[in-house]
Order: structure tokens, then C-alpha cells, then sequence
């Protein structure tokens, strides 16, 4: 079997959908949020290095290093929020987050 | 000339109502006061140029045109004959004592200002009344002698009863001005006009004309003149719309003896003199003018017989007086009516300004049970009250037409409605026969009460229940009334009295010639209309002994009784009342007619107005129209903000529906 492109783009779908999922579905962890939205990032390297390799592109590639790069630092600033956050409110359960509300 | 007349009342309105607190009060007295004079006097060389003078046509002064509306053309023009100038010279005379009688009586008032505009105002909407040369400035000035009657009514506005009773006379009268306008209506579409000449030219042609109405063919005429004289009705206080004359005694007393006595009152009876052409040619409509008039004069005088207000008394009189009026006209004696309507203005005027007069002196107490002996502290009014009272009982001279003012009016009256072959004329002279007993006493009680005995002989009594709202006291009346020693008015409210007295003296003697006798055609010439067949003032004069004594035996009977009941044995009234509870109090509530209205009309009215508030306003308009519309949209919001619930991952769904549903869109339908 040859691992073609589209392999590739349903890999990366499915994992989009998963991440897509976690955010939704998810009631108990916003650490679990931050994870579907790492989740999704890869999901689109993946499209991108596809992309790239099936066109002899390397643009591509560079480019999902850089958004590695910036996924990474996202995280990282992800987590210190998270940190202040449970500092202040003693809690991180996504149930308990709605000060949006009116 | 007669520009003047109309006009000086209107101007010196105008100065004291705009000017009034930049000229003071003392000087608005004086300019509406003099105008005023100035007014009377043209009244009078009017009255006599025009009497004397051989002018067969009626005067007509043009002034501007109102409005022109297709056939519909209306004028403001003076209408000037004998029967204007007769009320020229009443309205302006009465005015200007009264003017000159406010001047002392309001001396403590303080906005005087405002009264004496009032007072002119009501003089100028009167005297457009009496000269209207066409329906409409008639209807003008009637609604505006009520308006004047209404603020001067209410001119103690700061009395919850002088409110009530100013709106209960302004919404009776709107009863019978209904009834006015809707005979001015009908006449505008029988006539094609609303002026008097073209009116009365096409009299002749209407009667027997029918209307079709509910199945039914009416008298054309005879509607139009009960419609019309729906309207006299209600301003002249006849039975069933007679209950606002009573209560308008809250305003000050010039103005009872003005509006409520001698001019707005009789605009009734000169409504129907002056539409004579018209109800001459209809004898049913005359046979309801008597037997109204008559029940009046019978009623009012019996509730009078009761009354302890000492206005109250008079003004049921006034009442009673109007009746007579009517059943003058109603026999067709039209002159008969304004005779009496013109002796009556004097005396009755002097009777109020005396009564005025009384209550000052008392320190405005208007209790006759609280007075007695005045006749020793205020001799001057005592004797003026005494004429006032001699005229309106009629003392006279029997079998001559020698004696006071009301005697040769009233008893003319009384005479016709015997002479008269007309429907109800019989039931008439029996009333009016037995009123004349009843005024007699009633007046001279009135007499007794207040000027004879001693201070206090009738306040053992309790007071009544029938009105507690008797009390004339618009200056803080701090003092007790039996501590002060009665006191006699000023000059200037002694003065009108005396002319007045002149009046009640010698206006029946000296103008009966004129009025009713053989002077008759040379007076009036064709201001009323005397139909072919009317020869009522030549019967009159051929009627048996017996009845031309009648009203002086009833007058002499009532002055007995009441000498008895009041001076004799003063313990009579009170047994007699006690006698017949059930009567004395049938005619102290004044034969229950405040009662039965409230439950008629004014509580159902309530009814209807809250059902409307309640129903039509409140569930109705507002349900279905703001507060629906209102609650509405608070039912969709509240629903909408549960959508707001704050979760992060539920805006994120929503997105994600929606980048759903938008590639669906654009795979499946949309854009290609």
C-alpha cells in the first residue's frame, strides 16, 4: 500500500476532528482544552508538510516549524494562565468558567 | 351706539383679566364698573329711542362675517328691537349694580381682579346672546354665559363644593345645550340657514312638514321647538334640569344675582320670545313649555317652603319664577313672559344683593337659623329686603294694575293661564294659583326668620343635613358670629340696592302699558310674533272677579301662615315638621331629585367610565397594544439570554455549526 497524499489529509482530518471534539465535549479539564488545541495545530503541520512534500515545496515545511515554534510558546503561556488562573479561583474544572455570562 | 352696548363689556374683560395685576384692583373695579355704566345708560336711551320710535323692522348691525360654509353662512351682526332692547336694558342695568354692589361685597377678596373680568365677560357672552341676529352667535353667547357661569360658580376654587357645583351646573346645562344644538341642526336642515329672518320667513312654510324617523312621522316644528326649548330647560333650571340652580349659590352672591337670577337664567325664556314665529305654530310643543313651566313653579316653590340657607331659598324662588316665565310664554302670552322676566330681574336681583347684604352683616353666616332681630341693626336692608319681598309676593292693589313690579307681571300670569284655552293652560293655573300662596310664604318666612325676633331663636334646632356645604365664608371667619353686633354695609353696596328697590317699586306700573296693555302693538311692533288667532292679552283682561283676586287672596293667605307659624306661635314649624316627617323631609331633600340623578345617571356614568378604564383602556388598548407588545419581547429576551451561558465550548460549537453549515452551503448550494 502506498502511503499517498491522501492518507495524509485524513490523518490530519481526523485528528483536527478530534481536537475539535476535546474542546466541545470536554466539561472536566481546561488542561484537557489546551491539548485539543495542540491537537489541532498538528493537524494542520501535518496538512502543511503534506502539501509540501506532494508539491516539492519545501515552503511548507518551514512553515510548520515555525508554527512548532510558536505552538510551543502558545503552551507555555497557556499553562502560566492557567496557573494565575487557578490561583485565583482555586479551580480549573471548565464547568466553573463562565464569567462570560451576562 | 349699539357697538358699545356689546362691546364696552368686552373691553373692560379684556383690560382686567389681561391688565390685572399690572393696573390693581381697585382700578379694575373701576374700568369694568364704569364701562359698565356707560353700557346701562346706552341701554336705556336704546330702550326708549327704540320704544318711542316708529321703526317696524328690526336693526341690523353688521359687524364681520364668521364663516361661510357652502349654504351654511354665518354673520356676527347685531340684531336690535324691542325685544333686544327689553334685554339690553335688563342684562345692562342688573350689571352694572352688580358691578357696583361686587365693589363692597369682594372688598376683601383678593383677586378681585379675576372676578370683575369674570363679571364682564358673562355681561358681554349675555349681551351677544340677546342680539344674535342668527342661531349660532345665539348658541356663542349661550355657551359663553355658561362658561362665565361656570368660572364664577367655581370662583372659590379652592371649596371642593364650589368645584362640584360649578361642574354640575356646566354638565346639566351641556344636557340641555345638546338638545339646542341639535334643534339649531335640524332647523339649518329644514330652512337651509341659521339666521332669524330667513328662519321666520320660512316658518309658515314648515308647518305640517313631517319627519320620517323610526317609523314614525313627526312634527317637523314641533321637534324643532321641543329641541329648542331642551335647551331653555337646561340654562333656565326648569323641572328635571333644574338641579345645578341650587348648588350655583357657592359662588359669591353678585354673582347669584346676576347670573343665577336676573339675565343668564332668563336666557331661556327670551330664547323662546325670541323664536316666538316658530312656537307660536306649534301648539304642542307651547302645551310642554306650560306644563314644564308650571310643574316648575309648583316644585320649586314648595322645596323653598323648607330651606334654611337663606340663598337657597331664593334661588329655589328664581326657579319657581322661571316656571312662571314659561307658562307666560307657553299660553302664548310671549310678552307676558319677558314682562315678568324683566319686573323679576329687579326684584329678584334686590333680593339676592339684600340677601347679600344679610349675610355681610352676619359675617357671613348664611343660616337663617343663626339670624333674627337684624331688622333693628341693619334697618336699611331690612326695609329693601321687605320691597324686594312685597314685589315678588305681589302685593298690589286688587282689581287695578296699582301695586309692586311682581304683582303686575306675575298676576297677568296667572290671569292668562286661566284665559287660555291651550292644552295644559288648566293644569298650569291651578299650579301657579297655589304657588303664589307658597312664594308668598316662603318669603315672608324668609322675612321673619332673619330680620324679626331675637338672635338665636331658631338655632336650637340642629342643623341640617340636607347640604353641609352652606357656608358663604371665603374670608377666614375666625371671629364667632354672636359676638359681633350685625353691622350695615358700606354705601356702595347700599346704593344698588336702592336702585334695584326703584325698580321692584314702579317697573310694573309704569311699563305695563307697554308691555302687556293697550300699548302692546306700538311697543313690541314685530319682535314677537302674535299669530291671528292669539288674542290671550284681550282675554286676560276679561277674566271672572274671583280669579283676578285669587293670587292676592293666595298671597294674603301665605302671609298669614307664615306670620302665624314664624311670629305667633313659634313652636309650629317645628310641630308641623314633626307632624309629617316623611313631607318635611320629601321637600327638605328637595323632592329627592339629587338622589335619584346620582342613581340614574352619575353613578351608572361612574360605572360605564371605570368598566371603559378597567376594560376597554386598561385590558384592551393597553394589553393588546404597549404592555402586550412589552411583555412580548421580555418573553423572547428571556428566552434569548439563556443562550448567553458563558461556556467557553458552547460559543466554540456554535462556530463550529456555523463554518459547518456555511461549507455545506458552499459545497451543496451556494456560490458556483
Amino acid at each position: 500500500m502506498v502511503i499517498g497524499l491522501t492518507h495524509y489529509l485524513t490523518l490530519a482530518a481526523i485528528l483536527f476532528t478530534i481536537g475539535v471534539a476535546g474542546i466541545i465535549l470536554n466539561h472536566k479539564n481546561i488542561i484537557v482544552i489546551l491539548m485539543s488545541v495542540e491537537l489541532i495545530l498538528l493537524a494542520v503541520n501535518i496538512n502543511l508538510v503534506a502539501f509540501s512534500t506532494h508539491s516539492g515545496d519545501l515552503t511548507g515545511q518551514v512553515f510548520a516549524l515555525l508554527i512548532l515554534t510558536v505552538a510551543a510558546a502558545e503552551a507555555a503561556i497557556g499553562l502560566a494562565v492557567l496557573v494565575a488562573y487557578y490561583r485565583n479561583r482555586g479551580s480549573i474544572a471548565v464547568d466553573d468558567i463562565n464569567a462570560l455570562k451576562g | 351706539m349699539y357697538d358699545l352696548i356689546v362691546f364696552l363689556p368686552l373691553v373692560g374683560f379684556l383690560i382686567a383679566g389681561l391688565f390685572g395685576r399690572q393696573i390693581g384692583a381697585r382700578a379694575c373695579e373701576l374700568v369694568t364698573t364704569g364701562l359698565l355704566g356707560v353700557s346701562a345708560v346706552l341701554s336705556w336711551v336704546a330702550f326708549f329711542s327704540i320704544a318711542l320710535g316708529h321703526d317696524e323692522q328690526a336693526l341690523i348691525v353688521p359687524v364681520a362675517n364668521w364663516l361661510t360654509s357652502g349654504k351654511l353662512v354665518v354673520a356676527w351682526a347685531l340684531r336690535i328691537d324691542m325685544l333686544t332692547a327689553v334685554m339690553l336694558v335688563v342684562v345692562g342695568t342688573v350689571s352694572f349694580v352688580v358691578h357696583l354692589y361686587s365693589i363692597g361685597y369682594m372688598a376683601e377678596d383678593k383677586s378681585r381682579p379675576r372676578f370683575f373680568a369674570y363679571l364682564s365677560l358673562f355681561t358681554f357672552a349675555m349681551l351677544t346672546l340677546v342680539t344674535a341676529d342668527n342661531l349660532v352667535q345665539m348658541f356663542f353667547g349661550w355657551e359663553g354665559v355658561g362658561l362665565a357661569s361656570y368660572l364664577l360658580i367655581g370662583f372659590w376654587y379652592e371649596r371642593p363644593s364650589a368645584n362640584a357645583a360649578a361642574i354640575k351646573a356646566f354638565v346639566v346645562n351641556r344636557v340641555g345645550d345638546f338638545g339646542f344644538a341639535l334643534g339649531i341642526f335640524l332647523l339649518f336642515a329644514l330652512t337651509g340657514s341659521v339666521g332669524l329672518e330667513q328662519i321666520f320667513a320660512a316658518a309658515p312654510g314648515m308647518a305640517g312638514k313631517t319627519i320620517h324617523l323610526w317609523g314614525i312621522d313627526w312634527d317637523a316644528l314641533t321637534i324643532v321647538c321641543l329641541l329648542l326649548f331642551m335647551g331653555a330647560m337646561g340654562k333656565s333650571a326648569q323641572f328635571l334640569l333644574h338641579t345645578w340652580l341650587p348648588d350655583a349659590m357657592e359662588g359669591p352672591t353678585p354673582v347669584s344675582a346676576l347670573i343665577h337670577a336676573a339675565t343668564m337664567v332668563t336666557a331661556g325664556v327670551f330664547m323662546v320670545a325670541r323664536l316666538s314665529p316658530l312656537f307660536d305654530l306649534a301648539p304642542n310643543a307651547l302645551a310642554v313649555v306650560t306644563i314644564v313651566g308650571a310643574t316648575t313653579a309648583f316644585f320649586a316653590a314648595t322645596v323653598g317652603l323648607v330651606q334654611n340657607d337663606i340663598k337657597r331659598v331664593i334661588a329655589y324662588s328664581t326657579c319657581s319664577q322661571l316656571g312662571y316665565m314659561f307658562v307666560g310664554l307657553g299660553v302664548g302670552g310671549y310678552s307676558l313672559g319677558i314682562f315678568h322676566l324683566f319686573t323679576h330681574a329687579f326684584f329678584k336681583a334686590l333680593l339676592f344683593l339684600a340677601a347679600g347684604s344679610v349675610i355681610t352683616a352676619m359675617h357671613h353666616e348664611q343660616d337663617m337659623r343663626a339670624m333674627g332681630g337684624l331688622r333693628r341693626e341693619i334697618p336699611f336692608t331690612f326695609w329693601m329686603m321687605v320691597i324686594g319681598t312685597l314685589a315678588l309676593t305681589g302685593v298690589g292693589i286688587p282689581f287695578t294694575s296699582i301695586g309692586f313690579a311682581g304683582y303686575v307681571s306675575k298676576d297677568a300670569i296667572i290671569e292668562a293661564s286661566y284665559a287660555s284655552h291651550g292644552f295644559g293652560a288648566t293644569y298650569a293655573f291651578i299650579c301657579v294659583t297655589f304657588a303664589a300662596g307658597l312664594t308668598s310664604f316662603y318669603s315672608w318666612r324668609l322675612v321673619f326668620m332673619t330680620f324679626f325676633g331675637q338672635r338665636g331663636d331658631w338655632a336650637a334646632s340642629p342643623p341640617a343635613v340636607a347640604h353641609g356645604h352652606a357656608n358663604d365664608d371665603h374670608a377666614a371667619d375666625v371671629h364667632g358670629h354672636d359676638a359681633h353686633a350685625a353691622h350695615e354695609s358700606p354705601q356702595v353696596m347700599l346704593v344698588p340696592l336702592a336702585i334695584l328697590a326703584l325698580g321692584a317699586v314702579v317697573a310694573g306700573v309704569a311699563f305695563r302699558y307697554w308691555f302687556i296693555g293697550g300699548g302692546v302693538e306700538g311697543f313690541w311692533k314685530h319682535a314677537l310674533f302674535v299669530g291671528a288667532d292669539n288674542k290671550i292679552l284681550e282675554d286676560m283682561e276679561h277674566v271672572p272677579a274671583l280669579v283676578s283676586f285669587l293670587p292676592t287672596l293666595m298671597m294674603l293667605i301665605g302671609l298669614a301662615v307664615a306670620y302665624y307659624m314664624y311670629m305667633v306661635d313659634r313652636t309650629a314649624p317645628k310641630a308641623l315638621a314633626k307632624a309629617n316627617p316623611a313631607l318635611y323631609r320629601f321637600l327638605l331633600n328637595k323632592w329627592y331629585f339629587d338622589e335619584l340623578y346620582d342613581f340614574l345617571f352619575v353613578r351608572p356614568a361612574f360605572r360605564i367610565g371605570r368598566a371603559l378604564w378597567k376594560g376597554g383602556d386598561g385590558a384592551i388598548i393597553d394589553g393588546l397594544g404597549p404592555d402586550g407588545v412589552s411583555a412580548r419581547v421580555l418573553d423572547v429576551t428571556r428566552n434569548v439570554v439563556r443562550l448567553q451561558s458563558g461556556y467557553i465550548y458552547h460559543y466554540a460549537f456554535a462556530m463550529l455549526l456555523g463554518v459547518a453549515a456555511f461549507a455545506t452551503w458552499y459545497l451543496f448550494g451556494g456560490i458556483r
